[in-house]
């Protein structure tokens, strides 16, 4: 067998005695990324978890006191905490849902014969590319409620989008949806294009309707890409600051990653910040791990 | 195909391709805004109605690079006939340029802070894609212990919320004095690249026959030599493609810049909002700024076309 000569390379073979062993090489090329993450990523992260048991004030020389599970405590209490929960998971819930809408219907109209399939297809994919911040800034302007080009294409008069704190928040789940639809679209169209052709015809032999037809093969033979799709824009909508960070500075489009930032740099709370990043971080970790596990399934399809 | 399709298939096509056509305006509408604003003259830019027909001129660019003031006074005529015409441009618009005790044109912030995003965004796309090809060729090659744990690993290390990672990472800049420095900039995106990388890449080499690499090692190439004569250049679209997506990625990060950065190493995402302060921002200059910004990704995205779904996938879906 090819593959285990390869892997197992004969110790007193020709080649492996030639330049460095395969086990040299190996560690030479895997070695220097582990290390380079544990540094980068997993160290800080230690370093932030003991001063989340601690009252440390970056902004004052103070040196910290240990308070135990003081932090914690006192974050798990806070009404105002779980409402910037309640209004991450609003934001997740209105962006997502909006995503999956507008990109999968736009991924069962592109999924035809159209002119210029191609270009259509790369040009819609464009807005996902760009950055959110710089793009999320000239939002602004679109939403303006006077000379804003969204109140005058569809008649609102002088809607007030971003600061009306009832709007605020789907102003900045609009833009997102804008955003982050073309992905939602790239992989339903995946998913679409793989359905195979002979179920469909075989569907029209036996007369089955459209809606039929899409609920019992379109729907579950794209559902696993689809899923794919929702976890990790659910994943990406629950950590989102820049938008909402830019649009506005309304009390209810304060996400949870934007509380942090001003617990953290604006506050200077760094002991109690670094709790709440942990609370953060055991959610992100959990979606993580589910949205993992669906990705290797439909590896291994 | 064309045989069996009925007179509603072809209604529901027509249907289709008008929708996907309302679809690409909508989509792209708010591009086509930054750009047209890019070059309208300041007081057509926030007019009712929109301003769609104009006389493009290129007096937001120039200004988007110059330094410039409130003109208290209107320039003479003779001062106005001796200016350049760039510097012409700037009177027209209510403004003077702004010199130096020698008379030098003083610059805006925006062109460091463009150069400053060139100067993160390659370096650490460079070793994000370096480090992350060779990594992924060492996990698709050879026999790693609990490789999955090690890639899920590696992948984790990607979606930490940016300002989670941030916190700790500013105290620790701050005692080593990399706040505000590149370095400091291309580390962190560095990190933030090489799971991505190497995930992309490993899905690159593995489509790579190993027969190729058996061939060269009987041939009396090393393995090291194998890798670089045999594997690397049928990785190169691979590269080139993860290339482009971690440049983009870094060139368009906002929390970090913001929170690492204040000036010297400040990149364009943060220093572009900043200029939406208090009174009445100029759009025209800012929308001048956007597109030179966007310009690279969207010729990125175009060469990129073919690879997006892989890349936007961790190279799970290939097609």
């Amino acid at each position: 067998m090819a593959t285990l000569t390869m892997t197992t390379l004969d110790p007193q073979s020709k080649a492996a005695r030639r330049g460095l062993s395969d086990l040299a090489i190996r560690n030479l090329f895997i070695i220097p990324t582990i290390i380079f993450l544990i540094v980068f990523n997993i160290f800080p992260l230690l370093y932030s978890l003991g001063y989340s048991f601690t009252d440390f004030r970056a902004s004052s020389n103070a040196p910290a006191n240990f308070v135990g599970l003081d932090n914690y405590r006192t974050l798990l209490n806070d009404p105002f905490i779980w409402s910037n929960f309640a209004i991450t998971a609003k934001y997740v819930i209105v962006s997502v849902a909006g995503q999956v809408v507008v990109g999968f219907g736009v991924a069962l109209l592109l999924n035809r014969e159209i002119p210029f399939k191609g270009l259509i297809t790369t040009l819609l994919l464009l807005p996902m590319m760009l950055s959110m911040a710089v793009v999320g800034l000239f939002w602004k302007l679109l939403y303006d409620p006077s000379f804003g080009i969204i109140n005058y294409a569809f008649g609102l008069g002088r809607f007030e989008w971003l600061s009306n704190p009832d709007m605020a928040l789907y102003a900045v789940a609009l833009t997102d949806i804008w955003m982050w639809s073309p992905f939602v679209m790239l992989l339903s169209l995946a998913g679409l294009s793989a359905v195979p052709k002979h179920l469909y015809e075989a569907a029209a032999i036996d007369r089955a309707g459209p809606i039929y037809t899409f609920f019992r093969i379109t729907l579950p033979l794209v559902a696993p890409i689809l899923m794919i799709a929702i976890i990790f824009r659910t994943m990406e909508a629950f950590k989102t600051f820049d938008l909402a960070y830019i649009l506005t500075s309304q009390p209810t489009t304060e996400v949870i990653s934007i509380r942090l930032y001003k617990m953290a740099f604006q506050e200077w709370q760094t002991g109690m910040s670094c709790a709440l990043a942990y609370i953060v971080l055991i959610m992100v970790i959990a979606i993580t791990n589910i949205y993992v596990k669906y990705l290797n399934k439909v590896k291994e399809r | 195909m064309a045989a069996v399709q009925t007179t509603s298939e072809r209604a529901l096509n027509k249907v289709a391709i008008v929708g996907v056509l309302i679809a690409t305006i909508i989509f792209l509408a708010p591009i086509y805004w930054i750009v047209s604003t890019s070059f309208k003259p300041r007081n057509l830019a926030t007019t009712i109605p929109p301003t769609v027909l104009f006389e493009p001129e290129i007096s937001p660019f120039v200004k988007l690079v110059l330094r410039r003031s409130q003109l208290r006074e209107q320039p003479s005529p003779e001062e106005y006939a001796a200016a350049p015409w760039w510097e012409r441009l700037v009177f027209d618009g209510g403004e003077k340029v702004v010199r130096d005790g020698q008379g030098n044109v003083q610059l805006s912030g925006y062109p460091s802070r463009f150069v400053n995003s060139l100067i993160v965004a390659i370096v650490s796309t460079v070793l994000a894609v370096g480090m992350g090809t060779i990594t992924a060729y060492g996990f698709s090659r050879f026999k790693v212990k609990g490789e999955q744990d090690w890639l899920f690993f590696i992948l984790s290390t990607r979606m930490l919320p940016p300002v989670v990672v941030a916190i700790p990472m500013f105290l620790m800049y701050r005692a080593v004095g990399l706040n505000d420095t590149h370095l400091g900039l291309i580390i962190l995106y560095t990190a933030f690249n090489l799971s991505f990388s190497v995930w992309l890449m490993k899905g690159f080499i593995d489509e790579i026959p190993r027969e190729y690499e058996e061939a060269a090692l009987v041939d009396g190439y090393t393995r090291m030599e194998a890798f670089f004569k045999v594997v690397l250049p049928e990785a190169a679209t691979g590269i080139a493609a993860t290339a482009v997506f971690c440049f983009i990625t870094a060139w368009n990060e906002y929390a970090f810049a913001l929170i690492m950065t204040r000036r010297t190493a400040q990149t364009a995402p943060p220093f572009i909002p900043s200029q939406v302060g208090s009174g009445l921002p100029d759009w025209t200059v800012i929308a001048s700024g956007t597109f030179l910004f966007l310009l690279p990704v969207a010729i990125f995205t175009f060469l990129l076309r073919n690879h997006l779904l892989r890349g936007m996938s961790f190279g799970a879906i290939r097609k």
